[in-house]
């Protein structure tokens, strides 16, 4: 039983690593530069969310589309103002500005949205607790990990099927053959920057019920994400969502059968340990250099 | 050097219209000549709100207070700083209250870290401190000599000891788990509640801990319920704390939760839902049922002075309220027994207050040089959420 509501409780959040985590993979795999303020992306999504069902009480299926669709504009508006003023001329400090954006963000938020932590309704359709395996779960802990991994995939059909999805790859692929077949690269970036956004958002948005919707509740989340990127390594979509999911479950895991003292300890003492093994990540290829 | 080619005589006028302008600039704050009351506490963040209950506690007793010349012929006026629930930033802040702005007494927040980090302070620059919140056992009982913090809050190890009381009086508890935040409240009351337990003999079936942003805490709530908790000891701010209640709600398990009273501290209904009203924490004070005169006319006048109190449900949480009024008349007696602002004799002037009949209480001799602590175990209340109300638990 203490296994088992580990394992379901361990998916669930691991499923919320892999999601923001795979931000920083389709961003990285672009242009080479990833948004660090992933958790207030996430955040975004949630109080977006929140204020469009219950401020402004709309229904939840618009209130998600909008909230992700102004996600998707903050994606892009991160590449604008914090990555391509200093990508362009070959400069690391989008590193710091794109902190600094999360902040702002997080403290505008905190004036906007208030001080205080709200509570998220959970769904008509989810609530309740029903049993797996003889341990009490919310359906919505079912649903997140389904979701999480639905949208790994649906990444990976955008990117194989579509016209945008391919030019994103050909950017990955070669930079400047890309532009030299037509494809726009500026655009193509922009457009990972807001998937990556849009990816943290829906992290929040399926969080939030179960969590509380406040303007500081994604910065652990954007922390952890990253140490699962680079676990992952970060050039690879399935290693990044897989390595969400082992972080998710070690970290419950460690909680239930040693006590919560060690669970910080622990996870990231492995995550030490499996790069100084596998310096790109337990799913990653070096990258090759030529000389 | 540019100043060498200045002629002395001109760098000798500047010099005379700089010196005249800064008394200028100085003369208006020392014309005012109030006594000014410093408060450091959270007033953005998880625990907004009882920042500003603690305000509104200050604001109510400082009014009363003017309105009645206030003390040594001098009106009393607050100067408010957010610590944002850090010690780093509370620090800075006590810094700048302690030597910029002059304060008389500093008045803490309800975050123990923050008022731990601010006490070595306070004692090295012999400023009074007052804690009208934070319960940490060791804000205090610290290594002070002299010690100039002073306290009318509920105290941890206190706390403790009433809560273990109640859970078996009320549950029948006799084999409890403990479930704390990981922080130094948490900490202090971890070795509050083990002692009291070991005074009766008892010892927790576990002690588990739990972040300030962790979102499922059935991990830790699993390991009690194989332990055979019968009970659980809760320590936690508001948002953590509906954390504990919710992933309770999903395992379906049924304890009794007897906790500090960090629920007290915002929307613990909204929070953590329905179950919210079956956790039952400790208050000083509860604005509900019937009031003394003096709590009557506080509640007048806080409705007079906000207009979003309309009832005792909307001084939330009555605590900080509760707690800061009372504190600031004694810290008005204080000085007023002291008859300077001067740190040291504030401090003695604690010892000498007799009796003031008080919010919470009738407080005899509150303070001493061996007692730094105004309330005590027979001064709790119990209570619980019922929708957005703090009301007694007796009461429905």
């Amino acid at each position: 039983m203490l296994v088992t509501s580990a394992l379901i409780s361990g998916l669930g959040l691991g499923s919320m690593y892999g999601l923001l985590a795979l931000g920083f993979y389709i961003t990285y795999s672009v242009s080479n530069t990833v948004n660090f303020s992933q958790g207030s992306s996430m955040m975004l999504g949630a109080v977006f969310a929140y204020a469009f069902t219950v401020t402004m009480g709309w229904p939840l299926a618009l209130a998600v589309v909008a909230s992700l669709a102004l996600c998707a504009a903050y994606g892009i508006v991160v590449e604008w103002v914090a990555i391509r003023p200093f990508a362009r001329r070959g400069s690391n400090a989008w590193l710091m500005a794109t902190v600094a954006i999360g902040i702002v963000a997080d403290n505008l938020v905190l004036f906007t949205f208030g001080k205080e932590p709200r509570g998220f309704p959970m769904p008509g359709l989810l609530s309740g607790s029903i049993k797996v395996f003889g341990v009490g779960v919310s359906p919505l802990q079912i649903a997140i990990p389904i979701a999480g991994l639905a949208m790994a995939g649906l990444l990976h059909a955008f990117s194989r099927r579509t016209r945008l999805g391919k030019a994103l790859l050909a950017v990955v692929q070669n930079r400047d053959a890309a532009s030299l077949m037509g494809i726009n690269v500026g655009f193509a970036i922009s457009a990972a920057f807001a998937v990556s956004t849009v990816f943290a958002g829906a992290a929040g948005i399926l969080i939030a019920p179960l969590f509380n919707v406040h303007s500081d509740m994604g910065t652990l989340f954007g922390l952890k994400a990253f140490a699962v990127a680079i676990l992952g390594g970060i050039t690879s979509a399935w290693g990044v969502m897989i390595a969400g999911l082992l972080f998710g479950v070690i970290e419950a895991l460690v909680t239930a059968l040693l006590g919560s003292s060690y669970t910080q300890i622990v996870t990231f003492s492995l995550v030490i340990v499996a790069l100084a093994i596998r310096p790109n990540g337990l799913f990653g290829r070096a990258e090759v250099k030529k000389v | 050097m540019i100043a060498d080619k200045i002629p002395f005589a001109a760098r000798r006028s500047f010099l005379a219209l700089s010196a005249a302008l800064g008394l200028a600039l100085a003369l208006p704050a020392q014309a005012a000549d109030t006594i000014k009351i410093g408060l450091v506490t959270a007033l953005s963040g998880q625990s907004a709100r009882a920042g500003e209950a603690i305000t509104r506690g200050l604001t109510i007793a400082i009014d009363e207070l003017n309105a009645g010349g206030g003390v040594l012929g001098r009106k009393f006026e607050l100067v408010r700083r957010d610590d944002e629930a850090t010690p780093a930033k509370g620090v800075i802040a006590a810094r700048e209250l302690i030597f910029k702005e002059k304060v008389a007494v500093l008045f803490g927040g309800l975050d123990t870290p923050v008022s731990m980090a601010i006490v070595p302070i306070v004692n090295a620059e012999k400023m009074p401190f007052m804690g009208p919140w934070a319960a940490g056992t060791g804000v205090t009982h610290n290594k002070g000599n002299p010690n100039f913090v002073f306290r009318v809050s509920a105290v941890d190890e206190i706390v403790d000891k009433a809560i273990l009381q109640y859970a078996q009086k009320t549950f029948n508890a006799k084999k409890p788990g403990m479930i704390l935040i990981n922080n130094p409240w948490g900490e202090s009351n971890e070795k509050g509640l083990t002692a009291a337990l070991a005074a009766k003999g008892m010892k927790a079936v576990g002690i588990e801990k739990f972040e300030n942003n962790d979102v499922d805490v059935v991990p830790q709530l699993t390991r009690l319920k194989e332990a055979g908790a019968d009970s659980l000891f809760m320590v936690g701010n508001v948002g953590p704390s509906s954390q504990v209640v919710k992933s309770l709600d999903r395992m379906g398990w049924k304890v009794p939760i007897v906790s500090h009273w960090g629920p007290a501290g915002g929307r613990f209904t909204e929070l953590a839902g329905p179950s919210a009203k079956n956790v039952h924490f400790i208050q000083t004070y509860s604005f509900f049922g019937k009031q003394t005169p003096k709590g009557d006319k506080m509640l007048t006048m806080l409705k007079a002075k906000y207009p979003d109190i309309k009832g005792p449900g909307d001084v939330t949480p009555a605590v900080g309220v509760a707690n800061a009024y009372d504190a600031m008349h004694l810290a008005a007696m204080a000085i007023q027994k002291a008859g300077s602002t001067d740190g040291d004799a504030i401090r003695q002037g604690f010892y000498k207050i007799d009796a003031y009949d008080g919010l919470i209480k009738k407080y005899v001799k509150p303070f001493s040089p061996g007692n730094h602590d105004a309330i005590n175990e027979n001064d709790y209340v119990w209570t619980h959420f019922v929708d957005n109300q703090i009301l007694p638990v007796a009461m429905k």
